[in-house]
């Protein structure tokens, strides 16, 4: 009996430390998915865009006002400036977009961090990116007294870049270098860090206080074309750099020893992908204040379709992110009648708990 | 002639000084071991043969050129590196990871390769089939066994297709009949394409028999290297690893099979006591 037992547990100590150093645990897909979803990866990326139309459709239409889908669609095939509800249509359009262009790119910025981090746990806001934007535009207005996004965007990225930097810096300290493990330790202390701080300068000023509200709580509200613009060139040179990169990350995911064997150039691949995810973080940032969560969750939801392959992880987050920002945006609208909730708190709502089941996974350091 | 040859190496982490001045050749067409008790520094010396740890002095080349001037990705193609212990991506299948061996042979920005015949494909085919895992391809590496996994890396370093491959420990977790099958595939593969191999190896018999060329270390510094009969010997065994033995020739190949004595053990050469039949052999 008790040798049995023995044994039983001994075998299970091997398989669990097996020779990879990855844990055998609970895990995130259904095996059996995994062979189904082969090879269909296309057929379910359609239907992501798909949803991203519904959640674009639904973010016209609903609102205080309640307008029916063919008027949206007739607002946005003939305009008709006399027609009131046309009008509310189009005000929401901006919203929209920004919505779009916000969530791909926190969408894209996460998945790909998650990638040169080699860490399940990264995202733009849990590591203290979006802090250091949120930060620096801060001091930009507090010291400098920036207003509007072409002041803030160039703050974000200082911000963006310099947390990042630190981040890494931090946890590349000691003998084994920068550990999933260890990033995820520094980007917690940074963020808390930045947030104090932050606050110590908001509670400093009042005036700095009032204008940063507006900008803060993570919202894709109030802003307009004007706001939207100027971010649309590093937007789109960070997407490009990031998705461009899909099997320069399935390399890194080998560990940087295989990698390296393969005939990467780890460093700079790395730091090609971070300069994405600095320009789609910071612009993300500065364009709708910080969001977190969205590209926490998004990566590993996808994940269920396209398995370890960034190069099907990439596009399914650029399509589904903006899809879940936009719909956090749109519940948040009418969940506390009169008042509206940004969606960086409802995305927040719903990507902690996931947080947490992640963490209690317990696979924080493999990926 | 060696294609891959060490100069004064010196080799360290930080502070910490592992290989000193070393000096030593894989030679070209051959399978080398390199064997050495744990912590001498062999997974070190792979690295730093392997570009994986720059020297703190001396040079490694190949053929004649400094690994470290060379473009990442052309030495990707000659060079090859299985390390001592890779981890895989969660929830990857093994198809999808042999495949990524293939990446020094695709342009950088480069993502999809297309048609079952490309020759990354057929690479990929081949590396499963020599490794006897085709019939796995679909699986999910973290569900198989130890020893399955084993050979799924080594058949990600096979689809890489260098001509020199340096294998850190490839038989461990591996069954006997496995870790003979892994050692015989690697000859089949010096054999046939005349690849460079060097493994570390712990497994002195294993590397004495499967060896052109052995290489010994101690304390980071090679103690002896030559052909496994000639390093191979009772007082190399009690130098490195601090162990008395008896070394007789293995039945099977002729090379050095060793016997190991222990405390609780006595060699008797005149012994006829059933129950240690291990010395019956040895004398
Ligand atoms: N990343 C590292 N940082 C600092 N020291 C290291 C590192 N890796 C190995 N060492 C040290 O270098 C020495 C040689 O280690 P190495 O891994 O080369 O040994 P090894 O011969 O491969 O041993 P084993 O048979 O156990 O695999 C050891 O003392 C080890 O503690
Ligand atoms: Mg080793």
């Amino acid at each position: 009996m008790t040798s049995t037992t023995a044994a039983s547990s001994g075998k299970r100590e091997r398989t669990v430390t097996a020779p990879n150093g990855t844990e055998t645990g609970p895990q995130l897909y259904v095996r059996a998915e995994v062979r189904a979803r082969k090879g269909k990866q296309p057929a379910w990326l359609l239907a992501a865009v798909v949803v991203l139309a519904i959640a674009c459709g639904a973010s016209l239409a609903v609102g205080a006002r309640a307008i029916p889908l063919e008027t949206v669609w007739d607002a946005l095939a003939h305009f008709d400036p006399a027609d009131g509800n046309h009008a509310v249509v189009h005000a929401r359009i901006p919203r929209t977009v920004l919505g779009l262009l916000a969530g791909g790119a926190l969408g894209l910025a996460g998945a790909a961090m998650q990638g040169v981090a080699r860490n399940p746990l990264a995202d733009p806001g849990i590591m203290g990116v979006n802090a250091g934007a949120a930060l620096a535009v801060v001091g930009g207005i507090y010291l400098f007294g920036i207003t509007g996004l072409t002041g803030y965007i160039w703050f974000a990225f200082l911000g963006a870049a310099v947390a990042a930097t630190v981040v890494y810096l931090l946890a590349s300290t000691g003998r084994d270098g920068a550990t999933p493990v260890k990033l995820a330790l520094a980007g917690a202390a940074l963020n808390a860090g930045l947030y104090s701080l932050m606050n110590v300068v908001l509670v400093s000023s009042q005036d700095t206080l009032d204008r940063f509200r507006f900008w803060q709580v993570g919202s894709v509200a109030g802003r307009d074309w004007s706001v939207i613009l100027p971010g649309l060139p590093f937007l789109a040179a960070g997407a490009l750099l990031v998705l461009c990169s899909g099997r320069v990350l399935n390399t890194l995911a080998l560990g940087d020893d295989l990698a390296r064997g393969l005939g990467q150039r780890v460093g700079l691949s790395r730091g090609i992908v971070a300069l994405g995810v600095v320009l789609l973080c910071g612009s993300a940032t500065a364009l709708a204040g910080p969001i977190a969560f969205l590209g926490l969750v998004i990566p590993h939801a996808v994940r269920f379709f396209t398995g370890p392959d960034y190069r099907w992880i990439l596009p399914f987050s650029l399509a589904l992110a903006p899809a879940l920002l936009l719909g956090a945006d749109v519940v948040g609208r009418v969940a506390l009648p009169p008042g509206e909730v940004p969606a960086g708190i409802m995305t927040a709502i719903i990507g902690a708990p996931v947080f947490v089941w992640l963490v209690r996974r317990g696979k924080g350091a493999s990926l | 002639m060696a294609r891959l040859s060490a100069r004064d190496l010196t080799l360290q982490y930080e502070q910490r000084r592992v290989i000193e001045g070393l000096r030593t050749e894989i030679p070209e067409g051959k399978v080398t071991m390199i064997v050495g008790a744990n912590g001498c520094g062999k997974s070190t010396l792979l690295r730093g043969l392997s570009r994986l740890l720059r020297p703190a002095a001396g040079a490694v080349t190949l053929d004649g050129k400094d690994i470290h001037s060379r473009p990442a990705k052309e030495l990707a193609r000659t060079l090859g590196l299985l390390p001592q212990q890779p981890t895989a991506p969660d929830g990857i299948t093994v198809r999808d990871l042999v495949g990524r061996g293939r990446y020094p042979h695709q342009a950088f920005f480069r993502n999809w390769s297309h048609g079952d015949s490309s020759p990354h494909d057929l690479a990929v085919r081949n590396a499963l089939d020599a490794t006897a895992t085709t019939e796995l391809a679909d699986r999910i590496v973290d569900e198989l066994s130890g020893g399955q996994r084993q050979r799924v890396w080594i058949a990600m370093a096979l689809a890489q297709e260098t001509e020199v491959l340096l294998l850190d420990e490839p038989t461990t977790y591996l069954d006997l009949a496995h870790q003979v099958e892994v050692l015989d595939l690697v000859t089949d593969l010096n054999r046939r394409r005349g690849t460079t191999v060097a493994i570390v190896l712990h497994d002195l018999n294993l590397a004495a028999r499967y060896a052109d060329h052995v290489i010994a270390m101690k304390d980071g510094a090679v103690v002896a290297e030559g052909t496994g009969i000639d390093v191979i010997t009772e007082e190399l065994v009690r130098t490195v690893f601090g162990l008395e033995s008896r070394v007789v020739p293995d039945p099977v190949s002729g090379t050095p099979l060793i016997v190991p004595i222990g405390r609780h053990h006595y060699p008797a050469p005149q012994a006829t006591e059933t129950t240690k039949p291990a010395l019956e052999i040895a004398s």
